[in-house]
């Protein structure tokens, strides 16, 4: 059936050029492509030695200079180094988390909303439970109760931010399952599993999809809040970077070039990945296009 | 032979605390090879019972019965009973996933039920349901058709299981006038060519005329009279029938029942129709000493057989002396 | 001229080219695609009183027609001709004055009456809306206003404190003829007013248009695709195909002698109970509507017509008289014919060469204004 694969290939052609016309999306993929690019490339262009205490080469707290462009810390590391490998923990983490949350509520949100009854009534009531926990509290008592590690991290946010995602599938998988094509399919003698998979997954799919781009930015702050709440993965990432600038009072004393790059590279990823959610909403979700 | 047989049904549903009886006692057969049209208002319960037949309600009481055998609710018979009987539904393009090509939207059944030869099943379907040739419409999407091409693929869909009865809910009253004769056409040809049996769920009388064998009028949840489609639309005795056929745009004098259309949380007592009914308003069916029973006896529920029946009193004592 | 019939929407006195007329109107959707010619050329005109049925399937322009006169269509939409409604010009008006014509003067029942009414407000207040916006009532007045009409179109007084979805299809419909009825308007426009409706309410709906537009000088331009439902309730009928008249004339004749094949199609859709040649032989018309943007040349129906010529292929042929009588010396020029049809068939030869008023041209380019006989 290549004229079948011929059919999918335009429709992905027709999704770059709806993207492509969203100027804030763009934006925001380009940010996401500068960091990527930075997380992945930095093993290799960079020595990781330099984020040692004990081999830290600059002098304390000292100033933006040509040998270290944004300045180093309170044991003479480097910031930039510190900034390029932090991204990759919270890049990481981000993207883990986000995952772990979105495969959480999809599968409670597809369950709940394909069969009625009582199922749905109890998935929606733990739902509703995991919705009203303060989620920050929650991951910060996981992650103690757990111990440190990415995964511990990546788990404590997972298993705290999947609740809003799973209404909003439940309530796009009740539209779907109320559509004529879904009882066609029923009567065809498709089952449970059938109808899920070939009907409702795909239809919710691009939801999950720009859903779970939102999801990521939200990750990436609660990373960056429970590292500087003292939760961290046990490397330097920018949250863990905001939590040392506090310990050694960078604000009070001007250490500027301490607080301001952690905290501009977390703004500035959450946005683009912000940017990119809404314009992958747009783009994806026909009822906010106006015409499908 | 009776092929698809409603013993007695009743179907209950909770509306706003209330129990409406939307299906409230019904015996229908479909034979082999038959065309049978139901036809009622909405609300009558047509749709409710099509939905019984095809085991996707489950019934209070009664049964639903095919090839002699009452239907059970098992995953797995319910699974094998979609191959004989398949539905046609009402609404072409909500029926059709957007996201799924015409050749995926025909392979669905096949698919589900594991069946060889799957591209030769897709190919003859679409061939039999009139959307030649059949390669040409494998990569086509639904907004790409027509509304007649879109009807023809999801018939297609039904036909690719091979099925033995059709129950077809409205198959035309979302199509435009010019394409409604060729989709009916396409059913009389099925089955003259697959024998295929039907039952067509419709509130148009023009539809029945045009290709069922049989017609069911259904009100309120029961059926009040059926027969032959030249026997009940050509001399109908039910008021209610007789004044369907009369609100039809060419008809000389029309009997416009007033009132809004019956709500299945309340049956009247006595026969069903008897508020609305033009014959007891008229004193005709007091002239005929029946309105008492009209008001107050509840009528016995019609008996599934090939004659001509009517539940109504009046239509009893008047047709006797002939 | 008077339709022959005697029915209730016919008014012995009406006048032809009374109230409204439309010159060679076309509607021209822009797309990024291309410009879609949605109507290509239409000349009608209602008098005063008389009901117009206009027929034709999903894309044949109907509805666009109708809605191109009060100006209601998209921005897209360019609007050309002349629609000139009690002696103005309707694409001249300005804003102000157009929106008082809509409700003033004529105003449209929609199809499909729940999304039409607003969910979340009482009806009463929906149906004395556009009397205290155009400031014709007092909402004292307003209020014994919508009573009145409220019994006018059947519906008891204490359902003006109802809410939409607490009325049933039917009463929605009627509340929605109590709204165009409001400002009492010379001329309402009702978009498949019964569509959705079962027959015995869709039969409630049409008698009571009947009588509400009999007696009082109300005209109607009525838009089914059911031929037969149009015949029973107006007066004359115009039957759309592709963006153009094909055939008008009195209802009866259109649609028991329809001349056009596509009326003939139309009219044979919906058979007649009864009527053993129906039986067991439902008629319809193969093919699909054609594409507006590649429209077939000659004429457009030629490639879906059972009857077509050869010539039919590049001969294109406009309104002709196609009165029962064909002996009669037919000619467009002479007092307006009552029954005309734009097919090949009805002229005086159709083996013949292009008449010169016929176009034989190759191809049709898509958006010209078609010239059609008045």
């Amino acid at each position: 059936m290549s004229d079948v694969t011929a059919r999918r290939r335009e429709g992905l052609a027709r999704f770059w050029r709806e993207y492509r016309a969203q100027r804030s999306g763009m934006y925001g993929a380009a940010i996401l492509v500068v960091a990527v690019l930075a997380a992945l490339l930095t093993p290799l262009l960079t020595d990781p030695s330099g984020l040692d205490v004990t081999r830290a080469t600059g002098e304390k707290m000292a100033p933006p200079s040509l040998g270290f462009p944004l300045g180093t810390d309170e044991s003479g590391r480097s910031i930039l180094l510190m900034i390029l490998w932090g991204s990759r923990v919270s890049l990481l983490i981000g993207f883990l988390s986000a995952l772990l949350s979105m495969v959480i509520g999809t599968v409670v949100g597809i369950t709940a909303g394909h069969f009625r009854g009582w199922p749905s009534a109890v998935l929606m009531r733990i739902t509703d439970w995991f919705l009203v926990l303060p989620t920050l509290v929650l991951a910060l008592v996981l992650a103690a109760i757990l111990g440190g590690g990415t995964s511990t991290i990546v788990l404590a946010i997972g298993v705290t931010s999947w609740a809003s995602t799973a209404r909003l599938i439940r309530a796009q998988t009740l539209a779907v399952e109320a559509r004529p094509y879904v009882e066609r399919s029923r009567v065809l003698g498709g089952g449970h599993w059938h109808v899920m998979t070939r009907h409702v997954l795909p239809n919710v799919a691009p939801l999950v999809l720009a859903n779970t781009t939102l999801t990521v930015a939200g990750a990436i702050v609660t990373e960056s809040t429970l590292a500087f709440l003292g939760a961290d993965a046990g490397q330097a990432s920018w949250g863990s970077m905001l939590r040392g600038s506090y310990d050694w009072g960078a604000v009070t004393s001007g250490a500027w070039w301490y607080v301001l790059p952690p905290g501009l590279c977390i703004v500035a990823v959450v946005l683009a990945f912000t940017l990119c959610g809404r314009a992958l909403e747009v783009v994806l979700n026909p009822r906010l296009r106006g015409v499908s | 032979m009776t092929l698809l047989e409603a013993v007695d049904v009743h179907v209950e549903f909770t509306s706003r605390g209330r129990r409406a009886r939307a299906v409230d006692g019904v015996n229908l057969t479909v034979g082999e090879g038959e065309i049978v049209a139901l036809v009622g208002e909405s609300g009558c319960g047509k749709t409710t019972l099509a939905r019984t037949l095809l085991g996707l309600e489950r019934p209070a009481s009664g049964a639903v019965r095919y090839g002699g055998a009452p239907l059970t609710y098992s995953t797995r018979a319910l699974k094998a009973y979609r191959r004989e009987v398949q539905l046609v539904p009402q609404d072409p393009t909500g029926s059709l996933n957007p996201r799924h090509t015409v050749y995926e939207a025909v392979a669905e059944g096949p698919r589900i039920h594991g069946l060889p030869g799957e591209r030769e099943r897709v190919a003859s379907a679409l061939s039999r349901a009139g959307l030649r040739p059949p390669e040409r419409f494998f990569p086509v999407y639904p907004h790409e058709l027509s509304g007649g091409q879109r009807q023809r693929v999801v018939i297609a869909g039904a036909l690719a299981l091979d099925p033995k009865v059709l129950v077809a809910d409205e198959p035309v009253a979302s199509l435009d006038a010019s394409v409604r004769g060729e989709i009916l056409a396409l059913l009389l040809r099925l089955r003259a060519e697959l024998g295929l049996s039907a039952l067509v769920v419709t509130h148009d009388l023009g539809l029945a005329w045009n290709i069922a064998d049989r017609v069911a009028v259904m009100y309120l949840g029961r059926i009040v009279e059926s027969g032959p489609v030249e026997q009940v639309l050509s001399a109908p005795s039910h008021p209610y029938t007789q004044a369907l056929l009369s609100v039809l745009p060419e008809s000389p004098a029309p009997i416009v029942l007033g009132g809004e259309p019956p709500d299945p949380t309340r049956v009247p007592g006595g026969c069903r129709f008897h508020p609305r009914c033009q014959v007891l308003a008229g004193g005709k069916a007091a002239e005929a000493g029946v309105d008492g029973r009209c008001r107050s006896q509840p009528l016995s529920i019609l008996p599934a057989v090939p004659g001509s029946r009517v539940a109504c009193y009046f239509a009893e004592v008047s047709r006797a002396p002939l | 001229m008077t339709s022959p019939e005697t029915r209730p929407g016919t008014r012995p006195e009406a006048r032809r080219g009374g109230l409204l007329e439309l010159r060679d109107v076309a509607v021209t959707y822009r797309s990024a695609a291309g410009d879609v010619p949605a109507v290509r050329g239409v000349s009608l005109e209602l008098a005063e009183g008389e009901a117009l049925g206009v027929a034709g399937e999903s894309g044949s322009g109907k509805s666009t027609l109708a809605l191109a006169l009060l100006r209601l269509l998209p921005k897209t939409a360019r609007v050309t001709g002349e629609i000139m409604l009690d002696g103005e010009d309707v694409l001249a008006m300005t804003w102000g004055r157009l929106r008082a014509v809509r409700w003033a003067s004529a105003s449209v029942v929609f199809q499909g009456a729940q999304h039409a009414l607003n969910p979340v407000r009482r009806v009463g207040t929906q149906i004395a809306e556009p009397l205290l916006v155009h400031r014709m009532a007092t909402p004292a007045r307003a209020r014994t206003r919508v009573t009145e009409l409220l019994e006018q179109v059947g519906l008891p007084a204490w359902r003006a404190r109802s809410y939409p979805h607490e009325l049933s299809g039917g009463q929605r419909q009627r509340v929605m003829i109590a709204m165009a009825l409001a400002c009492e308007p010379q001329l309402i426009i009702a978009d498949e007013p019964t569509t959705a409706l079962d027959v015995m309410i869709q039969a409630q709906v049409l008698t009571l248009i009947r009588s509400l537009i009999a007696g009082r000088g109300i005209s109607l331009i009525m838009i089914s695709h059911d031929l037969s439902v149009l015949a029973a309730t107006c007066d004359r009928l115009a039957v759309m195909y592709a963006g153009r008249l094909v055939e008008t004339g009195p209802s009866r004749e259109v649609f028991t002698g329809a001349r056009h094949p596509y009326s003939r199609a139309l009219a044979e859709a919906f058979p007649t109970v009864g009527d053993f040649a129906s039986r067991m032989a439902p008629r319809g018309l193969g093919g699909d509507p054609p594409d507006p943007m590649r429209l077939p040349g000659g004429c457009s129906f030629h490639p879906r017509c059972p009857v077509a010529l050869p010539s039919c292929a590049w001969r294109d042929v406009e309104l002709w008289p196609a009165d029962r009588a064909p002996e009669e010396p037919a000619s467009p020029a002479s007092s307006a014919p009552s029954h005309t049809a734009a097919c090949v068939h009805v002229l005086p030869d159709p083996e013949a060469g292009p008449e010169p008023e016929t176009t034989g041209e190759d191809e049709t380019p898509a958006g010209r204004p078609a010239k059609e006989s008045a």
